[in-house]
């Protein structure tokens, strides 16, 4: 990959000018932190005044800029700039290198100096400072745009989710308020019902919230222990086992007695009963549901298999995103808030595992976790977390 | 006895969408549910509504509008209410009064999520033009 930049040389002596020009328009610096080589093409102009003039008309990206000039200095064009809120890379040259110009040039916004005379590699020298500098600053820009635009999504898709039950809510109540079906109070208890359902329902979303915040925040202290994952997943069975009993559904434990690794037992229990609680949620009467636990040599394997409902090919690629849920006809009934997969592929990459799904519609699924026996013990750095991690920290 | 007006209502949530069908049948309309935006195009495909009422976000955010396209291209006299509960939210700002909107949204109509029974009747008869 390759950056041009556009330089622009405002300087009163053409030698200068065309000596600069000179040794820019043939000069490529790699920078290899920012994977990419730099280029440049230079104008030039021999005043100040000219200079705003080819500022505005061709946005140049590097300003060299000379100080004593005729009419405008160098300095006031600066300053000019700043008024005009144009930002640029301004290097200054100048035969006086005092320290009370350099000084007065930085304090105006000027990145650098240079003492005139200079060499060419000097001047190349400044050049690589000055547009990795450039690269970094742009770099960093759309880091924060993309940040922000993630957050805006995730604002926008929890709000629609919170509104949807309060107009369902809503909507009820104005029936029961206006007494559209008569005043027997009977015929509304169906329509309470469902506004219980559905503030249960809005209840659970906060909740989930919660814990997933508290996960991306890292305001829980993380507390690590060796422990044996089969004896959480027996746990976590257990505590589905009264749903499951209520539609018939079996839920088997295959593995060894022991299974040793280090980890948090929060975390590990939100992931044993998000994916169990999945298999039953989205299983048939009479279904069946198989927990394994497995191990290799550095990893800790859990398996859930149920024989559901199901999932076509291109409802399976969205599954870990924050408040996806499949919509259709099995699906219409369940409650949830579609944050269980994305806290357990969120817990996944601390673990520094994977989480893969398989499924045949109508047939049954299988959710397959890898967990690091021995995953570092505290957070991984900031950036290498998932994008989303914006309810905690405001930027 | 005359022939009862048929309203198709489509929208993915099944609290939604009974509501809005127990309002109209109580005012008198025969009334067609659809719990996404497929059903609803299966049922246009053999019959032709009075009027239709579309949920704007359901599988996707703008199943709504091209369910309205649909709608509109099959039967350009069918009156459209669109319900939607986003507006606030997204700050998406469009009632289908300007004509730049009327351009791109083919709803006749736009009322907000919840639903108001006399809101919905108003606006139902007002587009059926009785
Ligand atoms: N075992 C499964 N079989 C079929 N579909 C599943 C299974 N597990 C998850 N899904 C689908 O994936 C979607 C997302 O699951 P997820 O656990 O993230 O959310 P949820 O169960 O809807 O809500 P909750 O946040 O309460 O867990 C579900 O809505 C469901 O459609
Ligand atoms: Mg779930």
């Amino acid at each position: 990959m390759a950056e041009l930049f556009k330089v622009l040389v405002v300087d009163d002596e053409p030698g200068m000018r065309s000596g600069v020009a000179r040794i820019l328009n043939d000069c490529c610096i790699n920078l290899p932190e920012m994977k990419t080589d730099v280029r440049f093409t230079v104008s030039e102009a021999e005043s100040a005044e000219q200079g705003i003039e080819l500022i505005e008309s061709q946005k140049p990206d590097i300003l060299l800029l000379d100080h004593k000039l005729p009419g405008m200095t160098g300095l006031e064009l600066l300053i000019k700039l700043t008024e005009k809120k144009i930002d640029i890379l301004t290097v200054m040259m100048t035969a006086y290198a005092s320290l009370e110009t350099a000084v007065e040039a930085t304090k105006n916004g000027a990145y650098d100096f240079l003492a005139k005379p200079f060499s060419p590699a000097e001047l190349k020298h400044l050049m690589r400072k000055g547009s990795s500098r450039i690269l970094y600053k742009r770099q960093a820009r759309s880091l924060a745009e993309e940040k922000k635009k993630v957050r805006f999504e995730f604002i926008s898709v929890l709000a629609h989710e919170l509104k949807s039950p309060l107009a369902a809510i809503q909507g009820y109540l104005n029936i029961i308020h206006e007494r559209i079906l008569g005043n027997d109070l009977e015929v509304y208890d169906t329509m309470i019902e469902r506004s219980l359902v559905r503030l249960e329902g809005m209840k659970k979303l906060i909740f989930d919230l919660l814990d997933m915040t508290r996960i991306e925040s890292e305001q829980r202290k993380r507390e690590f222990a060796n422990i044996n994952i089969c004896e959480h997943a027996k746990k976590a069975i257990e505590t589905s086992a009264l749903a499951a009993k209520e539609r018939d559904i079996t839920i088997n434990f295959n593995g060894p007695d022991n299974v040793a690794m280090n980890g948090d037992v929060l975390e590990i229990d939100i992931i044993l009963n998000n994916l169990i609680s999945n298999a039953i949620k989205y299983n048939k009467d009479n279904g069946k549901v198989d927990v394994d636990i497995s191990s290799n040599d550095n990893f800790v394997i859990i398996k859930v298999s149920d024989t559901g409902i199901g999932m076509k090919d291109d409802e399976m690629k969205k599954l870990f995103r924050d408040f996806v849920r499949i919509k259709n006809e099995q699906t219409r009934n369940i409650l949830g808030s579609g944050l269980g997969l994305s806290t357990v592929n969120k817990l996944v990459q601390i673990y520094e595992g994977k989480v893969s799904v398989q499924s045949e519609f109508s047939k049954g699924t299988c959710f397959t976790v890898e967990l690091l026996k021995n995953s570092h013990q505290n957070l991984k750095e900031e950036s290498e977390l998932p994008a989303n991690k914006i309810m905690a920290k405001t930027e | 006895m005359t022939v009862l007006k048929k309203v198709l209502v489509v929208d993915d949530d099944p609290d939604i969408l009974d509501q809005v069908e127990l309002v109209l049948k109580a005012g008198g309309y025969d009334v067609s549910p659809a719990n996404s935006a497929a059903d609803a195009e299966e049922f246009l495909n053999c019959t032709q509504p009075d009027l239709a009422i579309v949920d704007l976000m359901m599988e996707q955010a703008d199943s709504g509008f091209i369910l309205c396209y649909q709608i509109k291209k099959l039967y350009p006299n069918v009156p459209i209410i669109m319900l939607t509960a986003v507006r606030a939210a997204t700050g998406l700002d469009f009632d289908g009064k300007t004509a730049e909107a009327k351009s791109w949204v083919k709803a006749d109509c736009i009322l907000d999520k919840p639903v108001r029974p006399e809101e919905i009747l108003n606006t139902v008869r007002k587009l059926l033009g009785a």
